[in-house]
């Protein structure tokens, strides 16, 4: 289907009338996604945003509840957001990481229902990328601009109009208000050179990494690698995979609530114990620890790496610590038995 | 959908104080619903959340047993935020409770088993809720001989000492007790707990031995139980990595590709050999 952007922008008026409607906004020189109240506010044109979508999804900084302590008992009220929500223009490597994230607040065993209510309730309406930045490696890892993988609809640009590509019927849906063109040939012939021209500069070869990884934990590589990490933890927290986080309570009298909030890995006091012992002491087990978690922890649990090559880790590291250099040095290491 | 971070609500009936240096407290709570009681099915080793509303949570080892039905208890370290809180509290007051949390002892494969629990310091709350369980005359028969190793700096920091007390006077429980050095009034054995569990040189024929204490403390029991003859996979140890969620989602406690809270935390020695040593 084909929509101009002027009835796009139109059509994102009307999806707000029902819908929490979270597109790209530009603040300041980057872009994030917020939630927009007018569809001009939307900014499709940028290449990455600085924090992932995930946030709407796995807020920086939930309520899980509020509680007021009585005498004799104390009431919970709990948070959850059951409102229905869009996000609009994410990009398809996004759209993946919450495929990633699903296994996570899904497990077997419990259910996390702050995430997964929201989940089911948010409709996914992708933009593929005309012009992947220098940083990407979106298809080393299964994806691509044009992915369409954990999408409702991909929004193909071809200059004044969208080119609309229908995946789930939730996003047949979302467009049943709205009476759009078949797209013709010379607009799907548009779309295939877009599709064509968008080229990644990068390629990451993770053939064998894996059973690298399986034995590379004692190697001394880990104290060549993390060296110039200064353990800032921008890279996780705007890795949209990255999933870990605090739970804190914040009240005053005899009322408060518990929150949640991003945490990190990177961080020294992530993993001390109480009695002063901490396993992971230094900036090395640290960040190994990142890389072992996404290239092979989660690939022995979910089957699936834990890294959808966005390369925000690599454009927001204050020192240019490059994963991909990282995977190339493991890669390239030689095999050492893993005992200590 | 079940919410897994909403604690149950349960009153603290009683603050005791354990240990003679003051620094630990045991804790006994009451559920405030009854039906909250009845989906609270635990077994030894597990462990809850608990909430000091308005400060935080924190994860203890639950220390009493299924079968003291009607009450958990918990005894707690002051190390911090939560835990000094927690210390202060007057009875009465409403706290939370979230779990069960992890898994437990194996105690389906300790039946027909004789048993060898090793304990050191304060981490002795769930290797109690253990030995409780298997004394109690529901389940005493299903199991074979129980030797019991604990130790401590000095007698006024081993917990429960009431229940040792009794546990001595019974035949069917061996228990040693042992201090780091001689004071004057304590009859039982003298020396840390690897030197002593040499002595004792209980039996691995049939046997199983569960150990929890201090890092130190494994470090240097491990080689003499297994001189003894334990292979790794009748080891049972539990660690405990820093929580917070308890339910495999906050990404703090993993080993490797386990998460402590809900693999664990109660692991067999061949296990932990599987994965990194980061605990
Ligand atoms: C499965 C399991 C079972 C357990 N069972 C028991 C039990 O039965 N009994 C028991 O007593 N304990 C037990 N623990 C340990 C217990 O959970 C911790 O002692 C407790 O969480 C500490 O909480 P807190 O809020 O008092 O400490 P916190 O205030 O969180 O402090 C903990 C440590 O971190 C340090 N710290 C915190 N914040 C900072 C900061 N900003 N800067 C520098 N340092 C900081 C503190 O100095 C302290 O060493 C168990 C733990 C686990 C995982
Ligand atoms: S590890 Fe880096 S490149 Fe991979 S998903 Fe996270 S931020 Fe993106
Ligand atoms: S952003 Fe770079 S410096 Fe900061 S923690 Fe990550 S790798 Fe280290
Ligand atoms: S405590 Fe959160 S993952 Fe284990």
């Amino acid at each position: 289907m084909l929509v101009n952007k002027g009835q796009f922008t139109d059509w994102l008026n009307q999806l707000i009338q029902v819908y929490q409607v979270y597109a790209p906004v530009k603040e300041d020189d980057y872009f994030c996604f917020k939630k927009i109240n007018s569809g001009d506010q939307a900014t499709l044109n940028y290449t990455n945003s600085k924090v992932p979508p995930k946030e709407v999804l796995f807020p920086r900084s939930e309520k899980l509840f509020c509680y007021r302590c009585e005498n004799d008992g104390v009431q919970l009220t709990e948070q959850i957001d059951e409102s229905k929500k869009i996000i609009v223009g994410l990009r398809p490597c996004d759209a993946k990481s919450f495929l990633l994230l699903d296994g996570v607040f899904n497990s077997d065993k419990y259910h996390d229902p702050y995430y997964l209510i929201r989940r089911n309730n948010t409709v996914l309406v992708g933009l593929g990328c005309n012009q992947p930045a220098a940083t990407c490696f979106c298809t080393s890892l299964g994806g691509g601009p044009f992915a369409t993988e954990g999408l409702d609809l991909l929004l193909v640009d071809i200059g004044d109009r969208y080119v609309v590509e229908v995946l789930t019927d939730r996003g047949r849906e979302l467009l049943s208000g709205m009476e759009l063109p078949a797209a013709n040939q010379e607009a799907q012939e548009a779309a295939r050179i877009v599709k064509e021209g968008a080229a990644l500069s990068t390629q990451v070869n993770l053939e064998g990494l894996k059973s690298k990884l399986d034995v590379i934990f004692y190697d001394p590589i880990w104290d060549l690698i993390h060296e110039k990490c200064l353990g800032c933890a921008a890279c996780t927290y705007t890795c949209p995979t990255c999933h870990c986080f605090d739970i804190v309570d914040e009240a005053e009298g005899n009322e408060g609530c518990r929150i949640r909030n991003w945490d990190a890995c990177m961080f020294p006091l992530f993993t001390l114990h109480g009695s002063g012992h901490n396993p992971r002491p230094t900036g090395k087990e640290r960040f190994r620890q990142r890389v072992m978690h996404k290239f092979k922890y989660f690939v022995d649990n979910f089957n699936a790496i834990a890294c959808v090559g966005c390369g925000r880790c690599i454009i927001n590291c204050p020192v240019n610590l490059d994963i991909r250099e990282v995977l190339a040095e493991i890669q390239g290491s030689e095999v050492r038995s893993d005992k200590q | 959908m079940k919410n897994p971070y909403l604690p149950l609500p349960m009153r603290l009936v009683k603050n005791f104080v354990e240990t003679e240096d003051k620094l630990i407290h045991t804790f006994t709570l009451e559920f405030l619903n009854e039906e909250d009681e009845k989906s609270f099915q635990y077994l030894p080793g597990q462990f809850a959340e608990v909430s000091v509303f308005g400060v935080g949570e924190a994860p203890f080892g639950i220390a009493s047993s299924p079968t003291e039905p009607g009450h958990l208890k918990f005894s707690v370290a002051k190390v911090g935020v939560v835990t000094t809180t927690l210390h202060q509290l007057p009875e009465g007051t409403i706290l939370g409770v979230r779990g069960p949390l992890g898994n437990n002892y194996p105690i389906e494969e300790f039946k027909g088993k004789n048993l060898v629990v090793i304990g050191g310091g304060f981490a002795f709350t769930t290797l109690r809720s253990l030995i409780t369980y298997i004394l109690h005359p529901d389940h005493r028969g299903d199991y074979g001989e129980l030797t019991v190793i604990y130790g401590a700096r000095n007698p006024g920091l081993l917990l429960y000492k009431d229940e040792l007390a009794e546990w001595e006077k019974r035949s069917d429980i061996n228990l040693v007790c042992t201090i780091d050095r001689p004071v004057e009034g304590w009859s039982g054995r003298v020396g840390f707990v690897p030197a002593v569990t040499k002595e004792v040189a209980p039996s691995a024929e049939n046997a199983y031995a569960v150990i929890c204490g201090p890092p130190v403390m494994i470090k240097f029991t491990m080689p003499v139980l297994e001189e003894l003859g334990f292979p790794s996979e009748r080891i049972i140890m539990s660690l405990e990595n820093r929580m917070k969620c308890g339910i495999g989602m906050c990404g703090r406690c993993n080993v490797g590709n386990k998460y402590v809270c809900k693999d664990g935390p109660v692991f067999t020695r061949a296990q932990l050999n599987q994965l990194p040593n980061e605990y």
